[in-house]
């Protein structure tokens, strides 16, 4: 390969592809198409949010997490708490989100990230239980089981209303998610981002190449936690209301399955696998509100056992076999 | 000031009751081509992990270029100079080469934690890597995953990785390892043309390329420097002969 094509390949790899479109453009018709599916919608765009904050640790950095819940749940609760207590401008709550999940990011980090691999795994599942059990005895400020009541969220930059049909927040929703996407491919395609994926790959020979591993991961921690914190604060806004499951186990493990479900790593498993996920577990809870989950379980089976790499993987299998 | 560039001073580590080094008191000159040889379980890759920061010596102390970095972590020493490659290929596999020796760019000129400038940007540390990885006559696989090449270029990946970092000292362990003897006759060329004022110590136990590779030997027997020399006194050595044509007697 002459040496132009492969340093302008290679230099040229963070410029946008006109496919990169397509989940905008998708999203932007369903704003039109769906009216009456705002809220969910609204709901899947916040997770995809979510899971993108997932894809930073574990699909770039290999940090495998159960406890991402951790942080969007302080996103949630912060939000939640101060519209409830009075301030319920949005803009500012989603900045206190992140920067409070930001801080447990970095605080649990510091003692989580000393381990990897199952120990690791294990860490991150009990600081989120920890976290989802001080909520739960806190009552006076979380509302504990019963969860918090009585948020007031304002109109956003003092005009735009939350209506009753969720349009305002599936914009505002769809708002924020572009300026984390916007900001997430920043990070990956940055020397940082890349110097993740040398992590993932090898983080033994990181430290041979004099990269600080440690301090690293606890940086892609902290972001991530801050991404999480936004995507729990916008669903506490949006919805107006924060439980105790945006803690719980479930909400850590269903976000590495829709990613699995897209693809890891590639920023956009999370544009695929949320929406697919969310819209299969609403189409079954109808069908069949007893045993949805079963049906999602084999999809899942089926998946991992045909998919590895998910449906970005399956894609590319496709693309490749067409090529020959 | 010493002239020295690798120095390591009484040297030791110990497991319980197995000392893997003993006082070792080693010393590589500047420029120097020297080889680090021994028998299976002699002690060379651990001497190469203390050396490198990747153990913690119970005893002992190690200067590079005279300066002491037996405390420093793994990979301040690498930016104090100090680089090295592995018996076994640990290579970021799925990456490409060029990607393999960019991130050691990145990492050596201080800007592998920038968060905001796209890599692509970073142009001149691209066209680095390429020139780099094309020396070494890698550059028909430069974006292709290291994964898919064959043994003998992933060796030489791993070398393009180590010598990215501009070292001042490079520990090669056992280079050849694993490659078929197709292979090795570029990778030895490839060591032969490496820059004359960097100080290479290569771990090994194959007779064959150490001769052809080294001036000075170093002869490492159950954790002690047993002989040091030219290599030609060394091949001599009744105690190494015996040591090496113990251990074939024994095979």
């Amino acid at each position: 390969m002459a040496e132009a094509s492969a340093v302008e390949i290679f230099a040229r790899r963070h410029r946008l592809h006109p496919l990169e479109a397509l989940p905008w453009l998708a999203a932007a018709a369903g704003f039109f198409v769906f009216p009456g599916y705002l809220a969910l919608g609204g709901q899947i765009l916040a997770t995809i949010l979510y899971a993108i904050s997932a894809d930073l640790v574990l699909g770039y950095a290999g940090i495998v997490t159960l406890g991402q819940a951790a942080f969007f749940g302080t996103g949630a609760y912060t939000a939640g708490v101060l519209a409830a207590h009075g301030w319920g401008e949005p803009i500012s709550g989603l900045l206190a989100a992140a920067l409070a999940a930001a801080l447990v990011g970095y605080a649990s980090g510091l003692l989580v990230l000393r381990s990897s691999g199952l120990g690791l795994l294990m860490q991150t599942l009990v600081v989120a239980s920890l976290l989802a059990e001080a909520a739960n005895k806190w009552n006076s400020v979380t509302g504990g089981a019963d969860g918090l009541q009585g948020m007031v969220v304002w109109p956003i930059f003092g005009r735009f209303e939350f209506d009753l049909y969720g349009r305002t927040a599936y914009l505002y929703t769809l708002a924020v998610l572009f300026l984390g996407w916007v900001a997430a491919r920043h990070i990956v395609h940055s020397p940082f981002g890349r110097s993740l994926t040398g992590i993932r790959e090898n983080a033994l020979r990181m430290p041979a190449i004099g990269a600080p591993v440690a301090r690293r991961r606890l940086a892609v921690y902290t972001i991530s936690a801050a991404f999480a914190g936004i995507a729990g604060g916008l669903i506490a806004q949006t919805t107006q209301f924060v439980g105790l499951d945006v803690m719980g186990l479930e909400r850590s493990g269903s976000v590495l399955i829709m990613l699995i479900i897209g693809g890891v790593g590639e920023l956009y498993g999370a544009f695929i696998g949320v929406p697919l996920y969310m819209i299969v577990q609403d189409r079954f809870a109808v069908a069949d509100p007893v045993y949805w989950y079963f049906w999602i379980g084999l999809l899942m089976v089926l998946l991992v056992v045909f998919a590895r790499g998910g449906v970005l993987g399956l894609v590319r299998a496709l693309r490749a076999r067409l090529r020959r | 000031m010493s002239d020295a560039a690798l120095e390591t001073r009484g040297l030791t580590k110990s497991f319980g009751a197995l000392t893997v080094a003993n006082a070792i008191d080693f010393r590589l000159e500047r420029g120097a081509r020297r080889a680090l040889i021994g028998p299976n379980g002699a002690g060379k890759t651990s001497f190469v992990n203390l050396v490198t920061g990747a153990l913690a010596p119970s005893a002992g102390r190690i200067l590079l270029d005279g300066e002491d970095i037996t405390h420093l972590e793994q990979a301040r020493r690498v930016k104090r100079g100090l680089a090295r490659t592995f018996q076994v290929s640990a290579l970021f596999r799925r990456l490409s080469v060029l990607e393999n020796v960019a991130l050691a760019i990145a990492e050596r000129d201080g800007f592998a934690a920038d968060l905001f400038r796209p890599s692509g940007r970073y142009r001149r540390a691209i066209e680095e890597a390429f020139t780099l990885a094309a020396e070494l006559g890698l550059a028909e696989d430069a974006l292709r995953p290291v994964e898919e090449l064959a043994y003998g270029r992933q060796r030489l990946t791993d070398i393009a990785v180590s010598l990215a970092l501009a070292p001042k000292v490079l520990l090669l362990d056992e280079p050849a390892a694993g490659v078929p003897s197709s292979e090795t006759g570029g990778l030895i060329e490839v060591i032969e043309r490496l820059p004359a004022d960097l100080s290479l110590l290569i771990i090994d136990h194959d007779m064959d390329l150490v001769f052809r590779l080294a001036q000075q030997v170093t002869v490492l027997v159950q954790g002690r420097i047993l002989a040091e020399g030219p290599s030609a006194a060394i091949g001599e050595d009744p105690r190494v002969r015996a040591v090496y044509l113990g251990e074939r007697w024994a095979r």
